[in-house]
Order: C-alpha cells, then sequence, then structure tokens
C-alpha cells in the first residue's frame, strides 16, 4: 500500500525528531534545563507547544469520531471546552504559577499549602501521567495494525503479522526515549511545535478535497441531518441535541469544571508556560495557543463530519476500494472478534467512529500525500507520550524524589534523576500499554478513577489563588472529599440504557442520566462543589498562614505584573479580549 | 535557547515540499482519481516548499517574531 516516497516522508521526518534532541543536547547543563528548558522559551513557541501537547491521539482521532457522532457540537469541547479556561490561566492564574518560581504544579501546591496537599497531586499525577502515555502508545500500535501499515514489510522480511503490535510500541519508545533524554523539555518542546505544523500539514488538504468533494458547505449541509449542522440548537434539553446534554451541565460541568481543571492546573500544559522567557511570555503562551486552538475544529472535526455524510455515488466514483458495506457513508460497523457486525438493541449496526479520520485519510490522499498524512498522524500519537513523559520525569524528580527520598543532593544528581526517571516512565507506559491490550476493563477504571481525582482540582487552586484564608488542611480535606463525592455520585447515577458497574451505578441507581456525557459533567460538578464548600467551612475553622508567606501565591498579596514595556496589541489583557470576541462570534455563526 | 526551531521546521518543510513536488511532477498521474483528478501532491509540495523557505529564511536572519 504505501510506496518508496511514503516511507521516505516517515524516515525522514523521523530523523528530525531524533535530530532535533541531538542539536539541543548541549545546552542541556542543569536540572533547570532539562526540566524547565532553562526557562528561555519564545511565547510563541511555548504557545504552540502548550496546545500541541495536549494534541494527542484522544484529539485527532477521537475529535473525528466525535464529529461524526455528534456533527458540529462537538466544537463545545474546543469554544466552550477549553477557550475560557485557557484565557484565564493566562491572564490570572500564570502570576502565581510563573511569578513563585515553582517548578512545577504539586510544588506551587506546596508553597501555597503543605506537604500533604503537595504529596497527594504529585502521586496521582505521576500515575495518571504513566498511563495516560501508556495508552497513547496502546492507541498508536492498535491504529497501525488495523491500518495496515507494516503488512507489506513484515511480509517481504518474513516476520509474523502479530509482531507489528510490539514491533509499534517498541519504537515510538524508543524515539520518544531518545529525544527526552537528550534534550529533555526543550526537544520535547521543540518537536511539539514540529508536530504542530505538520498536523496542520496533513490535515488542511483533507478537509479542501473532502469538502470539494462533498460539494462545499452546503453540499455537506444537503448530505446531513441538521441535527449535525448546530452547536446551539436543541441545547435547552438534552434529549433534543445529539450530545444528549442539556445547556447547564455542558457549560458547568464541561465549560467550568473540567476545562478549567484541565487546562489550569494539569501540569503537563502548565509546564509548557512555565519554560517561557519571561513572565509576558508565561502569560501570553496559553493566549497565543487559544488562536489556533479555536481553529483546530475545522481541522480535526470537519473530517468526521464529511466522512459520515458522504453519498455512496460520490465514493464510488473516486475510489470504490474505500466502501464498506454495512457503514454510513467512509465509515464502517463495528466488528465482534469473530468479524461480524455488532448491532444495538434495535438491529441497527453501531459505527466504528474512531476510523472516521484514518478512513478519510486512506479515501483521498494519493500515494506521496499519505505518507505526510500518516505522518503528522503518528506525530500527533508521540507529542502527546513525550508530553506526559517530560511532566512525569519532573513531578518525580522535584516532588517526589528530591521531596520523599533524597533531599539536598548535587543538580548534577538530580539531572541524572530525570534521565533515569525518563527512562523508567517510558517502560512502565510500555508495561502500562501491555496492561490495555489484557485488562480493556482495569483501563476504564482507572481513567474512571483519574477523572474523580481531577474533578475537584480547580476548587483547590481558584481557592488557594484568590482567597487568602484558605489553608492546608482544607486544601488537603476538600480534594478528597470531591474525589469521593464523584465516585458516589457515579456510583449512584446511570446513563439511560447503561448496564450497572464500569457505567455507574455501583451502589444503587437513584438518577438516571440522558447520557454518558451528562453523567460524566454532572460527577464533575458534584465533585468541585464538595471541594469548594468543604474547603471554605474548614478554612474558617483551622488557622491560618502567615500573610508573609504568601505573597507572590495568593492575588490580594501579590504586585501585578508590569506590562508597560510591551506594545498594546500585545499585552495579556488585548489578547486575552481578542480571543474571547473570535469565540463568541464563533459560536454564533454555527449555534 | 540556542537553537532557532524555524531552521528545522524552514528544512523539514522544504524538503517534504521538494519530495511532493518532484513525485507529483515526475510520477504516475493516475493516482489522482481519489484525489478528484487534482495533482495533490504538487499543489501541497509547492505550499510546504513556500512556507518552508519563509520559516528558514526567518531562523536564518534571526528576526525576533513580535509575539
Amino acid at each position: 500500500m504505501l510506496q518508496t516516497i511514503d516511507w521516505a516522508i516517515m524516515v525522514v521526518y523521523f530523523v528530525f525528531v531524533v535530530g532535533i534532541g541531538v542539536a539541543v543536547k548541549r545546552y542541556v547543563k542543569t536540572s533547570t534545563d532539562f526540566f524547565l528548558a532553562g526557562r528561555s522559551i519564545p511565547a510563541w513557541v511555548a504557545g504552540l507547544a502548550f496546545l500541541s501537547a495536549n494534541l494527542g491521539a484522544q484529539e485527532v482521532i477521537g475529535m473525528g469520531a466525535s464529529g461524526a457522532k455528534y456533527g458540529i457540537s462537538t466544537s463545545h469541547f474546543y469554544w466552550i471546552g477549553a477557550i475560557p479556561a485557557m484565557v484565564f490561566v493566562g491572564v490570572f492564574m500564570m502570576p502565581f504559577y510563573y511569578g513563585s518560581r515553582a517548578r512545577s504544579v504539586p510544588e506551587y501546591l506546596r508553597l501555597r499549602f503543605d506537604e500533604k496537599t503537595r504529596g497527594l497531586n504529585a502521586i496521582s499525577f505521576a500515575v495518571m501521567t504513566v498511563f495516560s502515555s501508556g495508552i497513547s502508545m496502546y492507541a498508536m500500535a492498535k491504529l497501525i495494525q488495523i491500518l495496515h501499515i507494516f503488512d507489506a514489510p513484515f511480509r517481504m522480511m518474513g516476520l509474523p503479522q502479530p509482531w507489528i503490535f510490539h514491533f509499534s510500541l517498541v519504537i515510538s519508545a524508543l524515539v520518544v526515549l531518545a529525544y527526552i533524554l537528550l534534550g529533555g523539555l526543550t526537544s520535547a518542546i521543540y518537536n511539539e511545535v514540529l508536530q504542530f505544523f505538520l498536523i496542520v500539514a496533513g490535515f488542511l488538504p483533507l478537509v479542501y478535497l473532502g469538502l470539494k468533494d462533498i460539494g462545499g458547505w452546503s453540499g455537506l449541509k444537503a448530505n446531513l441531518d441538521s441535527s449535525y449542522m448546530h452547536s446551539w440548537a436543541g441545547m435547552t434539553n438534552a434529549h433534543t441535541n445529539r450530545l444528549g446534554v442539556e445547556w447547564f451541565g455542558l457549560a458547568m460541568g464541561l465549560g467550568f469544571v473540567l476545562s478549567f481543571g484541565y487546562w489550569c492546573t494539569d501540569f503537563l500544559v502548565i509546564q509548557r508556560a512555565m519554560a517561557a522567557d519571561s513572565m509576558s511570555s508565561a502569560r501570553r503562551t496559553p493566549l497565543i495557543a487559544a488562536f489556533p486552538k479555536m481553529l483546530f475544529p475545522i481541522l480535526v472535526i470537519l473530517p468526521g463530519l464529511i466522512a459520515i455524510g458522504l453519498p455512496m455515488q460520490k465514493m464510488m466514483n473516486t475510489n470504490p476500494a474505500a466502501v464498506v458495506s454495512g457503514g454510513k457513508g467512509l465509515i464502517p460497523p463495528k466488528m465482534d472478534a469473530v468479524g461480524q457486525p455488532i448491532v444495538d438493541r434495535n438491529g441497527v449496526a453501531e459505527l466504528d467512529y474512531d476510523l472516521a479520520t484514518p478512513n478519510m485519510l486512506l479515501h483521498y490522499f494519493p500515494t506521496g500525500l499519505l505518507g505526510l498524512g500518516l505522518t503528522a498522524l503518528l506525530a500527533s500519537f508521540m507529542s502527546g507520550m513525550a508530553g506526559n513523559v517530560t511532566a512525569f520525569n519532573t513531578v518525580w524528580t522535584y516532588d517526589i524524589y528530591q521531596s520523599y527520598i533524597n533531599k539536598g543532593a548535587s543538580d548534577e544528581h538530580y539531572l541524572w534523576m530525570g534521565r533515569m526517571a525518563t527512562i523508567f516512565g517510558i517502560l512502565l507506559s510500555v508495561a502500562a500499554a501491555y496492561m490495555a491490550t489484557r485488562f480493556n476493563n482495569i483501563m476504564d477504571m482507572l481513567q474512571l478513577v483519574f477523572a474523580f481525582v481531577n474533578a475537584p482540582l480547580f476548587a483547590t487552586f481558584l481557592l488557594g489563588m484568590f482567597w487568602k484564608r484558605t489553608t492546608g488542611h482544607a486544601a488537603f480535606t476538600g480534594l478528597l472529599g470531591g474525589t469521593i463525592a464523584a465516585a458516589l455520585h457515579h456510583g449512584l447515577t446511570l446513563p439511560e440504557g447503561g448496564m450497572a458497574g464500569v457505567k455507574g451505578g455501583w451502589l444503587e441507581t437513584m438518577h438516571t442520566y440522558p447520557s454518558e456525557m451528562a453523567q460524566n459533567f454532572w460527577t464533575a460538578i458534584f465533585a468541585w462543589t464538595t471541594c469548594f464548600v468543604l474547603t471554605i467551612v474548614i478554612s474558617l475553622v483551622t488557622r491560618p498562614h502567615k500573610e508573609e508567606d504568601l505573597k507572590g501565591l495568593v492575588y490580594s498579596l501579590t504586585e501585578r505584573p508590569k506590562e508597560g514595556h510591551l506594545s498594546w496589541y500585545a499585552r495579556p489583557a488585548t489578547l486575552a479580549i481578542i480571543v474571547l470576541g473570535l469565540t463568541l462570534v464563533l459560536n454564533i455563526i454555527f449555534r | 535557547m540556542g537553537l532557532d526551531i524555524r531552521l528545522p521546521i524552514g528544512l523539514l518543510f522544504s524538503i517534504f515540499g521538494v519530495l511532493l513536488i518532484g513525485y507529483g511532477a515526475l510520477g504516475d498521474k493516475s493516482i489522482y482519481a481519489r484525489s478528484l483528478d487534482v495533482n495533490i501532491n504538487l499543489w501541497w509540495g509547492l505550499i510546504m516548499l513556500g512556507f518552508g523557505l519563509v520559516m528558514f529564511v526567518l531562523g536564518k536572519r534571526g528576526t525576533k517574531m513580535k509575539v
């Protein structure tokens, strides 16, 4: 299937990826160079890396799948579920993250609260990153198998086909390992920027060809039910829109709790801003990222919409080989283990939405561009993996190793530890990837537990940064309480048609939500509220921190950052207003 | 950091551009049925080469981006 030219593109890309690591190696002299890129990254580079680190497998494949399933309302994950939080972290929170000189998010918690709050956050974060990168690896190896990328070369060399999975895992692990070991966060960030441009280059022609084929925007509209084409229509009731969520659950659950919890507290993305070369660059990092972020639905959601809308006639004309029976558009039915299509209770075939974007690539891209498209896809997996690995090695070294295992060693020792952490972080990810192949349920449960741990986080940070009365005991109890509330809520509710178990209701079913998404959003809302209230109440009955210890950590005790040297259009506040204005316009256009 | 990221980006995109242009101009034309009879390799290769050269030149001059 792939020709020499496709392989050439892929190989050139991998040479560059590792080459960047080699090229920046000589600048890595201290642990700060390795973990925080020497705090020397310009704003636009940090901004694109901020975006790219989050652009893992879940994004490119998952958003294409959601586009095919939910239509344009998938854009809520961008315009409601990312942009406002990105603006908030840049304008209001970065002064404390960057200004406190904390080297990680858990370390900020140590400075602001106490050791136990840091420990809780550091350990849960470290475990989470290892599993996320393992899941990313697993998804990539699976995709390589499904797309038959390595089938021909393996056949040529007489190797058994099942080895493709192992080979894909090992090779991706080795590449990520090589460039992070060499250049640390700098090479991860540089590669993320490279990956950003590559993903744009790989997906823009796909959108162009797809739209041209289906007859432009009006052709897309004509081929799809109108419920696919709106983001806000029908949001007053969970049963009248494709997402199965009502506007309040969407705005509060996704737009506030989940989105702010991720973009404002997750060290994976914050680390990119902490590596920026100045306070104003750090503040602009998420704001610069917000511009491409708000346009990304065009690149990742639109292919999914085209894939489901494409009429049979057009597919036969251009590429009959790609047509699958029993599916819809370019999306095939889901198959069970013996190759029979899976049907739901009404006898309708379930669709394998995850194949929407990959099938679009195979359908439209000729030899040459196909190599580029697949390389872009692999790049997106790797950037997600590398992001997790760099966040893991930093939190491990600074917040776990230096804090609890070996205090007061030399900087060279911590630099060495960071490299070791990179190696065993990747080994653990590989182990997690294999675990995913054997025990799918365990992975689902783990992700559920992570969701419980993450949901209350933003309440703690919000109170910690903006209310000086918040105490360490309160923060710690609030986090635990919020996690327990999330678990309880999940255990007491079920989505419609769901079975008690990993989907919820494992205690008793007290309430049924119209969709799994609605249940997730409300779980987050309950967790956040519990943490928020609990933290306030306990703060009021515990002894406050001394004010002089909180300088630079809390809003009311920190000087406002000076932006006088920047031209008006480059100031964070200006950028923030432009970003929010444009997002509003997008929401109105696609309402 | 010592290395200007625009240099490797410029270089990589230029190489990709040249590869795609070469293949689009010299290779078999019948493969473009699936891309709606557009020689997408040639056209996209030209765009990538243009972008790559701009990035490379900017990186070489070391002009600071004012963002």
